[in-house]
């Protein structure tokens, strides 16, 4: 039976966020003024009602007083994907990558590292708190090339992390010690656990602009307003490449200016890197963002994860650098960290750490890896354009669709409504989320047309 | 290269233990009093010493401030033992079981259930937040009985953890969240990780009486004491079974008896499950009381770990299980625990899951995996047994030595003071932590002449 799919990648709309409708179907995003949270509306009211007394009666559970927590929008899609019984039926809420037959992965460099391990007898011995050695060198190299000066210089803290989600909310742990009343600014909108990740590290966070809706691209002059506005010191949340939902990410000429505002600012950057490899093919190019912010001397914290660009989805294996101005602080802040992972988990999970080792340092593995992650790519680059000249091929309206082959990575923003996605659903049985997103991972070519199809008519004849 | 072993068992003395010396070398420790603690005075100290102005000097580090965390006890322990160069040298800080060679140890069981899994070549996609479903419902049964009415009535939440700690941590959240101001009772002593688990959790502690320095046993009317002297609706910490770090449990008359006072203060039982089927070879006989308590209808938490038991260490495997009185609320508790869980790691690693489920599933690798249980906890008693004898056909002075006998598990306490263990150590080379535990698992059966030697010594000629 496979194993129940629950996608890594949520969004959910945040509350400093409205949409609104024109009588043309196309949203606008009402102007976003700079709000500080402590959490959004939901936890707060789940955490008062929580409240227990301490008195209690007889036979009554003690647990009684516990609330049901919101159900998860993108399991939500994936289990009426399930249930529905149309032959026709897409799931483009899926957040992993699916074959041209849509089925899972898994790679072939993979495959033969578990073999490897397998055969030279590997014990299961504790890992230190900081996880494998040969893993946080690797990962670490990757990011940033083995012949980047801060390595050489020992200024890197990697402390393996439970894939990307489990690296993020160290950095926020750290964030909330070490750095009280920072505040964090993520883009709106953002991958759905940002969110959460900083609510329950108690790290105080808002929005910057992102999301352009009038272009369905960046909306660079309110980001980098926003940037600005931001107290100094502020953490700045950002998508080192692949954009999580909108797919739409900076030109290396606008991530040379949010780096200037950055340090102008004193801001730490704060990058989540989930995509290396995956989003363009190319480990480099896709770590071009983070290269350059410390190429310019600018101390960063990045997340790391494994789980699309080596299909390690459920082994849960990333890594959490901190690049410091110097080796000393560096040393400092990677014992703050294993303070930090000891008391949630101990140490991380051996298998996929040895896996990563293996593959990244083993040169036969390393290049056919990179094979496979141009072929994945590939894939969804090829998808794009599919359904990019299936979507103008069809629609005569005059619409410039240009933005789905602009978009990068797994996901493209629609530019669909709520009422629109909805339609996509109800008429045309394609699960996708509220906001629009479509997960290309979740479509084949042969499907283009028949998508394009329900985006022409969901964007035309709904509003 | 062997991996760096790292022990997840740690101790600690309590800011609120202190141990003094009488002229005869015997510790003593003072009455506990019930004080609470929101942290240990490092915790406070490092945490007021990192605050950080955002007013930040030219060219300094960001990171600047954050101060160098403490080192971990069991780790120098090691590492010490490691640059020694004696021939006759012993680590008994070892957190992990070891063969008669004293090397690392897989069992065979699991080396089968990952051929089985290669061969099934299984997919690495996303688990759902819970876990794997398979895992779950073997875990839960292991700890309470397939037959148990629990189960059948749905009345437990079941959600797989980072192994022991990972799952005490999401315990340690959800009181935090639900049970605002309620207090966590922790044996004196207990292993060092609890006591973080709870204080990064934002869960004040305390302390009730349980190691009786005198009988180097279990001071039960002490105990009862405090825990009935506890605020009513406190969460008591219980160790299921092979106490850490004394290896000292109460009898099955004593379990009813704390029962008892549990229900009648209305306290909520958290036990720590880390040896079932470890500690004395049968899976049942170390679940009783965990059984003994949900047969009379108590609610309780449950963290269970897989590192011990089966040997899965760096797999990080382990679960949570809340048994509630009614299915309804234990279905809010876990749809609780997974909103925890997921902006802590989003959701669990599968490698292990699948391991357990495999092995626990299929009855001939269940039978294989009780005799490879009964050879290990066969190993540490005959490894007690030896060195009681060796101690006792040595040492004149008539002293009670069958502690040593009555403690169950992995670590003995041997009622050795800090300047005693010191002298096991710098004399020969017997490498433990300051409290006086040794890790039988650490211990060969050849070596316990050796280690009697030592003991007699430090015992009798050093104060």
């Amino acid at each position: 039976m496979a194993s129940s799919f629950l996608s890594a990648a949520s969004h959910a709309v945040s509350p400093s966020c409205s949409l609104s409708t024109t009588h043309k179907g196309k949203p606008m995003l009402g102007g976003n003024t700079l709000r500080f949270h402590k959490g959004p509306n939901s936890f707060s009211s789940s955490r008062s009602r929580g409240r227990i007394s301490m008195a209690v009666a007889v036979n009554v559970s003690r647990f009684e007083g516990i609330p049901m927590a919101p159900p998860d929008p993108i399991l939500g899609v994936s289990e009426a994907f399930k249930a529905d019984n149309s032959d026709v039926k897409l799931n483009l809420g899926v957040g992993a990558y699916r074959t041209e037959e849509l089925q899972p992965y898994v790679l072939n460099v993979v495959k033969k590292a578990e073999n490897l391990m397998l055969e030279r007898g590997d014990n299961k011995e504790y890992l230190p708190i900081e996880g494998l050695a040969a893993f946080n060198k690797a990962t670490a190299e990757l990011l940033l090339g083995a012949d980047n000066p801060a390595i050489k210089q020992q200024r890197v803290a990697t402390v393996q992390g439970l894939s990307g989600t489990g690296s993020l909310r160290l950095g926020a742990a750290l964030i909330e010690r070490y750095f009280p009343g920072a505040k964090v600014l993520i883009s709106a909108p953002t991958w759905g656990n940002h969110k959460n990740i900083f609510n329950d590290a108690s790290v105080p966070w808002s929005e910057y602009r992102y999301y352009d809706p009038k272009t369905v691209g960046l909306d660079f002059e309110g980001m980098i307003e926003d940037i600005k506005s931001a107290p100094e010191g502020s953490f700045i949340l950002l998508h080192g490449c692949a954009h999580n939902p909108t797919g739409i990410d900076p030109t290396p000429e606008q991530w040379e200016k949010i780096a200037d505002l950055i340090e102008e600012k004193n801001h730490i950057p704060f990058f989540d890197v989930a995509y290396q490899g995956f989003a363009s093919g190319s480990l480099d190019e896709d770590a071009a963002s983070v290269r350059l912010f410390v190429a310019r001397g600018i101390e960063v914290l990045v997340a790391q994860s494994y789980s699309k660009n080596l299909g390690l989805y459920a082994e849960r294996i990333g890594a959490i650098n901190v690049i410091s101005s110097s080796p000393e602080s560096a040393a400092r802040v990677k014992s703050q960290l294993k303070r930090i992972a000891r008391p949630m988990y101990s140490n991380p999970p051996v298998h996929g750490a040895r896996i990563v080792a293996d593959v990244v340092g083993n040169p036969v593995l390393f290049n056919e890896w990179k094979a496979e992650m141009e072929m994945m790519a590939g894939r969804i680059k090829n998808v794009r354009q599919q359904l990019y000249d299936s979507i103008t091929s069809k629609d005569k309206s005059g619409k410039d669709w240009s933005f789905i082959l602009k978009q990068i990575g797994m996901f493209s923003f629609t530019g669909l409504n709520k009422n629109q996605s909805d339609n996509m659903t109800n008429k045309w049985h394609v699960y996708m989320t509220k906001d629009g997103r479509i997960s290309l991972a979740g479509l084949s070519l042969a499907k283009c047309e028949y998508l394009a199809d329900a985006i022409i008519d969901s964007y035309h004849n709904v509003s």
